[in-house]
C-alpha cells in the first residue's frame, strides 16, 4: 500500500516537472533511468555484472535512428525495431556470456560490447566520429507533433512508465524469485530442479531489450546516435547509476541516475567540466568501499532500524 | 614460396607477424600480471591498463625530471608503480575481504577511471614521444625483411619476465606459497604462513608486471593517458580465451593471439580489431574453461 501511494506521488510529480524543470534535461535522465533500471534487472535481481550494456543502449540508438530516418518509420515503430534488435544482440551475447560466471561473465560482455563497438565504428550508416545526425523525432501516434519539448516529455514518460512496469512487474513475478533464488544460490535452484541457464538467459534478454528501449528512445529526443552511446564507458556509467541508487531494489537505478546525470550537467558548465571521469571514479571508489547498499539501500535499512 | 602463391609480398607478411608478435608480448605480459592478482586476491584488475600507462608516464617523468634514461627506468617504474600498487591493496583493496568479489572489479574500475581522468586533464589525450635507447637504434636486415632491434627486444624481454615469473612460482620457496595461497589460503593461514603479506605482495608485483609493459612500450606507442584503456578490454579477452589456470597458458595465449591479430591484418585487415573478440566468442562455444583453464 505504501509503495503505491509512493509511485503515485512520483507519478504526480513527473507530470508537472516539465514546467519547472528543463524538459530536455528530464528527458535525458529519463532515458538514463530506464536504462539504469533495465540493467539493475540483470545484475540487482540475476546477480550477474554485465559489462557490456551500452552495446544494447548505443546499438538500438543507431537502429532506431537509422529506421526513423533512412527508412521513414513512424516513431513508435522506430522505437520498438531498435528495441527489439537489442533484444536480438541480447540473445546473442547472453548465449555466450551466461557459459561462464561472475568475474569471467563480466570480462566475456566487455569484450563482445567492444566487438559491437568495432562494428559500428566501421559501418558505413553510422557516420563514424560523427555520429547519425538529424534524426526526425516525427508524431506520436500520428498527431502529436513531438518537435515540441512538451509533448516529447509526456511521450518519453509514457515509454519510461512502460518499461519501468515491466521491470517491476518481472521482478515481483515467479520468474523474478527464482532469479533472485538463482543470485543468491545457483547450486540450490540446480537442485530443486530449475534450468538456471535459461533463466539467466531471458532475464538478460528482457534487460537488453529494455536498455535497447532507452537507447532508442534517448536517439529520439536529441535526434542523435553517437560512439558514445556504445562506448565502454556508457556500460560503466550505468553501473554506477545502479550502484549508487541501490542493487536489487526498485527505484534506486531511478535516483542514481538522477543524481548522475545531474551531476554530469551540473559539472560540464561550470570549471570542472574536464574533471567529470575523475568525480564519477571517485564516487565509484567511495561506494564500493563505504556504501555498498547504494542510496535506497541505505534509507530502507534506516526506515527498518527506526520503526 | 607460399607467400608469393598466396600474392602477398614477404615482407608484409613478416613485417605484421612482427608486429603481431610484439603486440602478443604485451597481451602476454599484461595477461600474467592479472593471472598472478587474481590467483590470490579473486579479483580481476580493471584498473591494469590505467597502472601500464603509470608505467610508461614514470618512464618519461624519470627522463625528463631526474634524467634518468631507459635503462633505469625498466628497473625503476616496475618498482615505483608496484609500491603503488602496494597501497592501493592494502589501504582499498584490502578493506573488500569478505565481500563479493565483483566489488573488486568495480573498484578497480572506479580507480582507472580516476587514474586516467587524471592524466587527460593534465596532459591532454595526445602522445608525448619517447625516444628508442642509444642502444638499440637501427636494425637488420634479414634478407626477407628488416628487424628494428628495439622491437626485437621487446620481444625478448618480454619472455625473460615470463620465464623468471614461472621461475618465481613454480621453483622457489615463496612461489610454492604463492600457490598454495592460490589454491587454499585458510589452510596456508593456518600453517603459519603470513598470507595478507603474500596476497600484497602478489598484487604489487602482477602490477609491477603491467608498469614493465609500460616501459616497454614508451618507445614504440608514445606515452599518452588513453594508452591502455582500449588494450585492457582486449587483454581481458585474451585470458578468457586462455583462461585464468596457469602462468604458461598465460604467456602463450598472449603470443598467440597476437600473431593471430597480425595475420588478419596481412589477410583481412577490416576483422583485425574485432579477431581476438571472435576468437574468444569461439571458444566459449567449444570450450567454456578456456584452452588452458581447469573446469570449476
Amino acid at each position: 500500500m505504501n509503495t503505491k501511494v509512493g509511485y503515485g506521488i512520483a507519478l504526480a510529480l513527473l507530470l508537472v516537472a516539465p514546467f519547472l524543470i528543463y524538459p530536455v534535461f528530464l528527458m535525458k535522465l529519463l532515458c538514463f533511468a530506464l536504462f539504469a533500471c533495465a540493467f539493475n534487472l540483470i545484475l540487482g535481481y540475476g546477480g550477474l555484472l554485465s559489462f557490456g550494456h551500452a552495446a544494447f543502449f548505443g546499438g538500438a540508438a543507431y537502429i532506431t535512428g537509422h529506421a526513423i530516418k533512412i527508412w521513414g518509420l513512424p516513431t513508435e515503430l522506430g522505437l520498438l525495431v531498435g528495441a527489439g534488435s537489442a533484444a536480438a544482440l541480447g540473445y546473442l551475447i547472453g548465449l555466450l556470456a551466461i557459459r561462464r560466471q561472475g568475474i569471467y561473465f563480466a570480462m566475456i560482455t566487455l569484450a563482445l560490447a567492444q566487438m559491437v563497438y568495432f562494428i559500428f565504428t566501421s559501418a558505413g550508416f553510422t557516420g563514424g566520429e560523427n555520429g547519425l545526425q538529424g534524426v526526425p523525432r516525427g508524431y506520436a501516434l500520428g498527431i502529436f507533433d513531438l518537435q515540441n519539448n512538451l509533448t516529447m516529455y509526456y511521450f518519453v514518460l509514457a515509454v519510461f512508465v512502460i518499461g519501468f512496469l515491466i521491470i517491476a512487474r518481472a521482478v515481483h513475478s515467479p520468474f523474478g524469485q527464482i532469479l533472485g533464488a538463482i543470485r543468491d544460490n545457483e547450486d540450490r535452484a540446480t537442485s530443486l530442479g530449475y534450468d538456471v541457464d535459461r533463466y539467466k538467459h531471458l532475464a538478460f534478454v528482457l534487460s537488453a531489450g529494455l536498455a535497447g528501449l532507452a537507447g532508442a528512445t534517448k536517439t529520439v529526443v536529441f535526434q542523435l546516435a553517437s560512439l558514445t552511446d556504445v562506448h565502454w564507458h556508457t556500460s560503466g556509467e550505468v553501473v554506477l547509476m545502479t550502484l549508487l541508487g541501490g542493487l536489487g531494489t526498485i527505484a534506486g537505478p531511478v535516483v542514481g541516475a538522477g543524481v548522475i546525470v545531474t551531476l554530469q550537467n551540473y559539472l560540464a558548465s561550470g570549471p570542472l567540466g574536464a574533471w567529470v571521469p575523475v568525480v564519477l571514479g571517485t564516487i565509484f571508489v567511495v561506494c564500493v568501499l563505504a556504501f555498498r547498499r547504494g542510496i535506497v539501500g541505505e534509507l530502507h535499512a534506516l526506515l527498518k532500524k527506526s520503526f | 614460396m607460399l607467400t608469393d602463391l598466396l600474392g602477398i609480398p614477404p615482407q608484409v607478411l613478416f613485417g605484421q607477424l612482427l608486429l603481431g608478435l610484439i603486440n602478443g608480448a604485451f597481451y602476454a605480459v599484461l595477461s600474467l600480471g592479472l593471472a598472478v592478482i587474481f590467483g590470490l586476491l579473486n579479483i580481476v584488475n580493471f584498473a591494469h591498463g590505467a597502472l601500464y600507462m603509470l608505467g610508461a608516464f614514470t618512464t618519461f617523468f624519470l627522463a625528463k625530471y631526474i634524467g634518468v634514461g631507459y635503462w633505469g627506468a625498466l628497473i625503476l617504474a616496475p618498482l615505483i608503480v608496484g609500491a603503488l600498487g602496494i597501497l592501493i591493496e592494502r589501504f582499498l583493496l584490502r578493506r573488500l575481504t569478505g565481500v563479493d568479489h565483483l566489488y573488486g572489479l568495480l573498484l578497480t574500475f572506479g580507480l582507472a577511471l580516476v587514474i586516467e581522468g587524471v592524466f587527460v586533464k593534465m596532459f591532454g589525450a595526445s602522445g608525448i614521444p619517447y625516444p628508442t635507447p642509444e642502444a638499440l637504434k637501427g636494425g637488420v636486415n634479414l634478407g626477407f625483411m628488416f628487424l628494428p632491434y628495439y622491437r626485437a627486444w621487446v620481444v625478448v624481454a618480454s619472455l625473460i619476465v615470463c620465464v623468471a615469473t614461472w621461475a618465481l612460482f613454480e621453483r622457489t620457496k615463496i612461489g610454492a606459497y604463492l600457490r598454495a595461497g592460490t589454491e587454499n589460503p585458510q589452510l596456508l593461514q593456518a600453517f603459519g604462513v603470513n598470507v595478507p603479506i603474500l596476497t600484497t605482495l602478489a598484487y604489487g608485483y602482477g602490477v609491477a608486471l603491467a608498469a614493465f609493459a609500460g616501459v616497454l612500450a614508451a618507445p614504440i606507442t608514445q606515452v599518452s593517458p588513453l594508452m591502455g584503456s582500449n588494450l585492457i578490454i582486449v587483454v581481458f579477452a585474451v585470458v578468457v580465451i586462455g583462461g585464468m589456470g596457469s602462468i604458461v597458458g598465460a604467456v602463450v595465449t598472449g603470443l598467440a593471439m597476437g600473431v593471430v591479430e597480425g595475420l588478419t591484418k596481412v589477410f583481412w585487415p577490416e576483422a583485425s580489431a574485432t579477431v581476438i573478440f571472435l576468437v574468444m566468442a569461439i571458444v566459449l562455444v567449444l570450450r567454456p574453461a578456456g584452452l588452458f583453464g581447469k573446469t570449476a
